[in-house]
């Protein structure tokens, strides 16, 4: 069986929130899981992180908002890559996300939101049964 | 000494006889609970602490409140002259919403402010920049300019309100607002009391709202020093913050060793400037985080005192008692919240909030059940003062002092917290201090690798949060949240916009090219911040006039 490509996951950090523990608890886990993890730092505009996903190229980007910043930051994101062509890269989110705002943010393309209490490992099953290697 | 010897001895020969005849017999019969107990933190729980050492020297370790190593507390009377100040940290929104929310707590008994400014306001931009996108007004109230500060602070009397304000990057430039807002009310800077966050050291280190690299941070932060030794007398400069140290993952140790050792570079850095730490030390005050492990907590607190006196008589050889004191609010831990079962909250944040009483707090946020979906509505804010209130008149824990002192375990916990920390700022030292320690992004690894450990002890079962890795509820219902509507980003702007076309232009222009001039030739920068900001000089002005002299702080992105 040929080995499959690892996938490479981006995660990072929109808008001036400074609150970086969930991000990086949930990079670590899903490199510890096996996957090319590149993590962008904090407060990074929609721009930056479409920028470094492309040239990255990688499968999926994962989103972290706790400045309730997200209604604006995270479609910015997804319409960014798809500007670019790149609507394949998967765009996942977590953070302090009310449910109601969960759906709306849903049908503007983010593919999965993970609020507080989730697990890593709910994260890393989604991501595996969600993200495909290109 | 609490035993002499003979008594000692005795005390260790029943020891044994029970550990044999007692507790091997029951432990044969019945395993504990556990191979191992541990605090939250991680740290290895004895399972009885008695009088084993001789070295339990009461005068040296304890004292008398208000006496030196202050381990009991920092008044003579502790709770027993006045309970702390309730001061729940509070902003959202438009200044207006703000400043109803104040008089509304206020209004039910609150003793103090304590604001929350939005992400624009603590990174330095202005409502209208295009990086403030989504972000006005929704972790806290925006302020731009001198006009919103005059409204949060409408008919709140100053001479009468202290008020504590978490910003740290601009924390000279709302510091002048303030002082200029008290100054409207006829109240001048030698009357007004408060707090300014101002602990750039822990944003490297934790919280991450920094602007400026560490060095030039330092030095505003030495002319804010010295401005308000000499201006603002009863101004707290700064508030050295292990809440946001442990609210990114780290044990209770780290949160202690990394906040005295941030402690320690200001300090120092003040003595580098020539100013003497008797001027300026009795005004550093300290925050720390509530967490859940109630005894850890409490010790937590009691070394932090003794630990800080010791630094402050003995390593900067302070003559006045006021600066050996450390005097601290506390929160409680705002990462503990959990979103399931949110009613689970109020339980939380009331043993958290005992702990800090029994640890000699000086103030007081209690966390709202609410927050881990939004900033809290009314009414959870309320029961969240309500909190503290009946910890403060009914439970009676208020009415003698440090009653936890002299516990066997407690004071084996403190001791074995402080040598824990100690050894931190040995290292912190070795390295070259805590700015250079910073640089080298070594308490950033120490807090990440320690959250990553919670995680994954919480995801095997090692340690439990109700409600969300045991006695799990499918189908919860839905409390209240408060939402912030987008219409506060347009008004915000729009207020900011009428402030820009009625102020005197030229006035501006000339304040913002003083502040240049200082921060390149080294003229006092607080100074010019209370002249700029009188003639409505926007914060954002100010930051970017400030950030072409010293540049920008990136964050490395290290995992």
């Amino acid at each position: 069986m040929a080995e499959e490509r690892k996938l490479r996951i981006l995660v990072a950090k929109p808008g001036l929130d400074g609150h970086d523990r969930g991000a990086k608890v949930v990079a670590r886990s899903l490199r510890d899981a096996g996957m090319e993890v590149i993590y962008t730092g904090l407060h990074q505009t929609p721009e930056m992180i479409v920028n470094t996903a492309v040239q990255e190229d990688v499968d999926a980007v994962g989103l972290s908002i706790m400045s309730g910043a997200h209604n604006v930051l995270m479609p910015a994101v997804v319409k960014g890559l798809e500007d670019k062509g790149a609507q394949d890269i998967a765009v996942f989110g977590g953070g302090i996300i009310p449910d109601d705002d969960i759906a709306d943010l849903k049908n503007k393309g983010v593919k999965a939101l993970f609020t507080p209490g989730t697990s890593t490992e709910d994260i890393i099953a989604w991501v595996r049964a969600n993200v495909k290697p290109k | 000494m609490l035993y002499d010897r003979e008594a000692l001895a005795a005390i260790i020969a029943q020891k044994e006889t029970w550990t044999r005849e007692e507790l091997e017999r029951v432990l044969s019969k019945m395993p504990e609970r556990a191979p191992r107990f541990s605090t939250i933190s991680d740290k290895e729980i004895p399972r009885l602490v008695c009088p084993e050492g001789d070295d339990f020297d009461y005068a040296a370790k304890l004292g008398f409140p208000g006496c030196y190593p202050y381990t009991r507390g920092v008044q003579p009377t502790m709770y027993r002259g006045r309970f702390w100040t309730m001061r729940q940290f509070a902003g959202f929104g438009t200044p207006e919403d703000t400043n109803a929310r104040y008089r509304y707590l206020l209004d039910r008994g609150q003793t103090g402010l304590s604001v929350a400014f939005h992400y624009p306001t603590l990174m330095g931009y202005d409502s209208d920049h295009p990086r403030s996108l989504g972000e006005v007004g929704r972790c806290g109230v925006a302020v731009d300019s001198l006009r919103d500060m005059e409204v949060i602070f409408d008919g709140i009397p100053l001479d009468k309100v202290t008020t504590s304000m978490t910003i740290n990057g601009p924390a000279g430039i709302l510091l002048a607002m303030y002082i200029v807002v008290a100054e409207k009310q006829g109240v001048g800077a030698d009357r007004i009391g408060g707090t300014i966050q101002n602990d750039i050291l822990k944003e490297y280190i934790a919280q991450k709202s920094w602007i400026f690299p560490p060095r030039p941070s330092m030095r505003i932060i030495t002319d804010i020093l010295a401005y308000a030794t000499e201006h603002v007398p009863r101004w707290n400069t700064i508030s050295i913050s292990g809440y946001h140290i442990r609210e990114a993952g780290s044990t209770a140790a780290q949160e202690l060793a990394f906040t005295l050792a941030d402690g320690i570079g200001y300090v120092q850095a003040g003595v580098d400037a020539g100013l003497d730490p008797d001027d300026f030390a009795p005004r550093l005050s300290f925050f720390f985080n509530a967490h859940s492990d109630f005894f850890e907590e409490v010790a937590k607190y009691r070394a932090a005192r003794r630990m800080w006196a010791r630094f402050m008589k003995d390593r900067f050889g302070a003559r006045k008692e006021a600066s050996w004191k450390l005097r601290f609010h506390t929160q409680t831990a705002g990462c503990s919240l959990t979103a399931q079962q949110p009613t689970n909250n109020v339980a939380r944040t009331a043993l958290q909030a005992l702990s800090a009483v029994l640890g000699g707090t000086q103030s007081l946020h209690t966390n709202s059940l609410d927050e881990t979906l939004a900033l809290p509505t009314e009414e959870a804010a309320l029961v969240a003062l309500r909190t503290q209130q009946i910890i403060a008149e009914e439970t009676g824990v208020t009415n003698t002092i440090d009653p936890l002192g002299g516990s066997y375990f407690v004071e084996w916990l403190t001791d074995s917290l402080e040598a824990e920390a100690q050894a931190y700022i040995d290292k912190i030292d070795e390295l070259g201090g805590i700015v250079r320690a910073i640089e080298l992004g070594f308490p950033q690894k120490e807090i990440g690798d320690a959250a990553y450990r919670y995680q994954q002890q919480l995801e095997r079962g090692e340690k439990c949060i109700v409600g969300v890795n045991k006695y799990v509820l499918e189908d919860e219902p839905p409390i209240p949240i408060l939402k912030i509507e987008e219409e506060v980003e347009r008004r915000q702007v729009e207020n900011l916009r009428k402030v820009k076309s009625e102020r005197d232009g030229d006035a501006v222009q000339r304040h913002l090219k003083r502040i240049d001039e200082a921060a390149r030739e080294g003229g006092n920068l607080m100074e010019q911040f209370v002249d700029a900001v009188r003639v409505y000089c926007t914060l954002g002005e100010i930051i970017q006039t400030l950030k072409g002299v010293f540049g920008e702080h990136k964050d490395p992105g290290m995992l």
